[in-house]
């Protein structure tokens, strides 16, 4: 019983306890509203991995998720809770498709530009967070659910605009087209389209998908922030700040620039999973009655991820292919898609309650003891 | 094991575990009505766990209680209340914008009619209890406008209000200064007169032999022995409580001072309340010699550190480390000018607790040019120097360089701070409280450490409550009072009373003004 309870106490044992509760959570649902557990999760496995273009789509719609989930890993890590990763990401997504709208460069240069505009924008927007934390004291949560709201009617304005709005319609134009992703642009090309039509695991996988680089990018930026967090000075201060603010600021550590800083890199990973979209997916902004929640669904990936970067990989694949396969459980057998809600919901929920696991082994444990 | 009426309380094979953890085993304790009984022991010894399963805030996996010898079943303190035990805990519980009255009723008010609170009668019992018992206190005052000493009086009425007959005070002198030790040890005894009977849990030797008529000791868990103390003299409590023979003595040579290292001139800082609390404050510290700084606390010590330490800013004066004023810069500016500052707070200020303990070997250093290259730490660098510091200042266990700062002991969490202090060469050395919480052993490790520090030359600059730390180690007492210095003394010059009149704010002919 106390080897279990040490197990229970392991990240890797509450992540899986927690998805298997969620699972459960949903198989009740399920089977209380008159729809068969056993039927909707075997669709729903169909639905992420029957056919090589959902598993294509699925990591296309784990990019972001994964993005703005190391923005809240990173910023957790020195002590802030970034709920401001959505008004991040908004801006990233707003930044680009005003740069991808007005400049027009040699391709990759239009590309690089692009991300280096979101990610800007959001670290600005993660810095306005980190400044008032830092300098007077504000709650991040606070001015982060604040500045959501202003980066979303933000973006619906931006839509309104002459210089960007398509005529007849709720978006704004296009971005050009040297700005959009190499995969977009590669099968777009001559060659390209030549290839696609005379493949068809290319058709399946590229033709009929939004298949593009940003999950390389991700992947590399949750190497990239394990590297920064584990190796380096920066990262040392930033755990120390995180970890216990008092001793940083007695060992020398500046807590206020270092939380500004945190802000800064953790906007950045924000701003830069709005950007992807732009290139990636989307190629617009849209004028929105609610916001898309990229940001929001960061949080419950940092969640699950146990608020390691290279676990946010994992977590953002699980939840978007839990989205995504969701929508089959609607279309075939007709439950609702929010089911996958409550799942995603109940997960995150017994991640936040681990920390009851392996007291619950042990009061199991003690019990059987006495008896025995 | 007879279970007799003349025990007011008998404990008998108690056993309590925290997890894996036995905090407790077989312990047993007996005592006798109307006597004043102490429990000794080392911090981690077990003692505040004995009696908090007495008090019936822990349950125990084995072992009976018997109050007045009948067996009880210590379910929750209300229990407890209602077989009359009343502790008074060592950091007090009380409503510091309520009056004294309130305080001592609270949660036990007489009502009137319709269930109106009647405090005129709750002031008459609290009267009356005043009086019998002779605890002078003003009924009507705030608890945030009397002093310490008088804080701990509205928690034994509190106590006593609620008619307990056994009472428990939990480390009762940690915060008084020796005339308030000296009253509580009177009121002590005029309880026990009455037929109380008081469990006093201490690891001041001193004190124990003033007060207690029997003392139990424990050590790690364990029952060691129950002694009576008119019979045993302190270097054999000390002993029995440790395992071995200790001295109680700092070993030193007399101080010969060099050239003024550090020096406060006319400082002045404020709390948080926007009150100046260190107050036209100077002091010189020279090289080779131990300074220390006796007090109560709150005479603006913790303020005094702080500005020393930029953490907070100064209203006034200068701050010189070898010359140069550091005042109001960075923490990182004041460390960078060889000051170096063992907290008094070892997990909020000294540790990242849940770093391992290389990190927290280099959480000043990390990014020097020796543990750093190009913004990466040098694992391999910092792995050299955590072993050796793990090996001079004998950290145990001694393969902990990758465990958790939190998984260590009191003592050897302070020995790597002092460590990692050292290394940094400082000029000045600050300690704060650097016993606070340690064994015995530990603390005769951590003088240890100062005095051989200062006879390599440093100057040496020690805050400490308690006194008889101060009066052992430094070569120099300065008594800090109301913010400001009031007196200083050479080593041997001056005794404990004198010390004691000066940090209450008196002067040698007794006036306290």
């Amino acid at each position: 019983m106390e080897r279990l309870a040490k197990i229970c106490k392991k990240q890797i044992t509450v992540t899986i306890l927690a998805i298997l509760c969620g699972f459960l959570v949903a198989a009740v649902i399920l089977a209380c509203t008159g729809y068969s557990p056993a039927d909707a999760f075997a669709i729903l496995g169909e639905g992420i991995f029957s056919k090589p273009k959902y598993i294509v789509n699925v990591i296309v719609k784990a990019t972001p998720i994964i993005l703005t989930g190391l923005s809240v890993v990173f910023a957790f890590k020195v002590g802030l809770f970034n709920i401001g990763a959505e008004g991040e990401y908004i801006v990233g997504t707003i930044v680009a498709v005003i740069i991808g709208i007005t400049c027009d460069f040699p391709p990759v240069i239009e590309f690089l530009l692009i991300l280096a505009g979101g990610m800007l924008a959001g670290a600005l927007y993660g810095a306005i967070i980190g400044f008032l934390k830092a300098k007077f004291g504000i709650h991040e949560v606070i001015t982060g659910i604040m500045l959501n709201w202003i980066a979303f009617y933000a973006a619906n304005f931006v839509v309104t605009l002459d210089r960007f709005h398509q005529p007849d319609s709720s978006s704004t134009y296009e971005i050009n087209e040297s700005g959009m992703d190499l995969i977009y642009r590669f099968k777009m090309s001559e060659s390209g389209r030549e290839a696609v039509k005379n493949s068809p695991l290319l058709l399946e996988t590229v033709g009929k998908t939004d298949l593009n680089i940003g999950i390389l990018i991700a992947v590399a930026a949750a190497i990239l922030i394990w590297v920064i967090l584990r190796k380096t000075t920066k990262g040392f201060a930033l755990r120390t700040v995180g970890f216990n603010k008092e001793a940083a600021e007695c060992a020398g550590i500046s807590v206020q620039k270092n939380v500004i800083h945190a802000m800064m890199i953790s906007g950045a990973l924000a701003g830069l999973s709005g950007a992807l979209m732009i290139t990636g997916v989307s190629h617009k902004i849209m004028t929105l009655a609610a916001t898309e929640n990229y940001g929001f669904n960061g949080l419950s990936v940092a969640m699950l991820a146990g608020n390691s970067p290279i676990g946010a990989i994992f977590a953002g694949l699980l939840f978007a292919g839990l989205f995504y396969g969701g929508g089959s459980i609607q279309s075939t057998i007709g439950a609702p898609s929010e089911i996958i809600n409550i799942m995603v919901g109940t997960i995150v929920f017994f991640v936040a309650i681990a920390g009851l696991f392996p007291m619950i082994v042990e009061k199991l444990g003690k019990k059987v003891a006495k008896r025995g | 094991m007879n279970n007799g009426k003349e025990y007011a309380v008998q404990m008998h094979g108690i056993t309590k575990q925290f997890g894996s953890f036995t905090a407790l085993n077989q312990m047993n304790l007996d005592v006798k009505k109307g006597s004043i009984h102490s429990i000794l022991g080392e911090n981690g010894a077990g003692k505040s766990t004995l009696m908090n399963v007495l008090y019936g805030l822990y349950q125990p996996e084995e072992g009976e209680i018997f109050i007045n010898g009948e067996e009880v079943r210590m379910k929750s303190p209300t229990v407890a209340l209602e077989h009359g035990i009343g502790m008074v805990h060592q950091h007090f519980k009380l409503v510091g914008c309520f009056s004294v009255t309130q305080n001592i009723v609270l949660g036990l008010e007489p009502v009137g009619k319709m269930g109106v609170l009647d405090m005129k009668e709750a002031r008459k019992r609290v009267v009356d209890i005043t009086r019998k018992y002779g605890l002078d206190v003003d009924p009507d005052a705030l608890v945030d406008n009397i002093s310490v000493g008088m804080q701990q009086r509205v928690e034994i009425l509190k106590a006593l209000y609620r008619e307990a007959e056994i009472l428990i005070l939990d480390e009762p002198t940690a915060v008084l200064t020796p005339q308030e030790i000296d009253e509580l040890i009177h009121i002590m005894h005029k309880l026990a007169d009455s037929g109380k009977t008081i469990i006093v849990i201490t690891h001041k030797l001193k004190e124990i032999k003033k007060s207690a008529e029997y003392c139990t000791i424990i050590r790690k868990g364990n029952y060691v022995k129950t002694v009576d103390v008119s019979k045993v003299t302190e270097e054999e409590l000390a002993a029995d409580m440790v395992g071995h023979a200790v001295k109680l003595k700092v070993d030193k040579e007399k101080a010969v001072p060099g050239d003024v290292v550090f020096e406060i001139d006319h400082l002045t800082v404020k709390n948080e309340k926007g009150l100046d609390a260190v107050k036209d404050l100077s002091l010189k510290v020279r090289s080779h010699e131990i300074v220390g700084i006796a007090g109560i606390d709150g005479n603006g010590q913790k303020e005094l550190v702080e500005a020393i330490a930029g953490l907070v800013k100064a209203q006034g004066g200068r701050i010189m480390i070898e010359g140069q004023e550091v005042q109001n810069t960075s923490p990182k500016n004041v460390i960078d000018h060889k000051i170096s500052i063992i907290h008094e707070d070892r997990h909020k200020k000294g540790l990242v607790l849940s770093f391992d303990v290389s990190e927290n070997a280099v959480l000043e250093t990390y990014n020097s040019k020796r543990f750093s290259k190009r913004g990466f730490l040098n694992r391999t660098a910092i792995s050299e120097f955590t072993k050796e510091l793990i090996r001079d200042y004998d950290v145990r266990p001694s393969d902990c360089e990758h465990s958790k700062a939190v998984g260590l002991s009191g003592g050897n969490q302070q020995k790597i701070i002092i460590g990692r202090e050292i290394a940094n060469d400082p000029s000045l050395l600050i300690a704060v409280q650097p016993t606070r919480g340690l064994d015995v052993g530990a603390i005769e490790y951590v003088h240890k450490m100062l005095v051989r520090e200062r006879d390599k030359g440093k100057a040496i600059l020690l805050i400490s409550l308690e006194l008889d730390e101060v009066m052992s180690v430094a070569d120099t007492i300065s008594v800090i009072y109301d913010g400001s210095i009031v007196k200083s003394f050479s080593q041997g010059e001056v005794d404990e009373q004198t010390l004691g009149l000066y940090m209450a704010g008196g002067s040698e002919n007794g006036t306290i003004s």
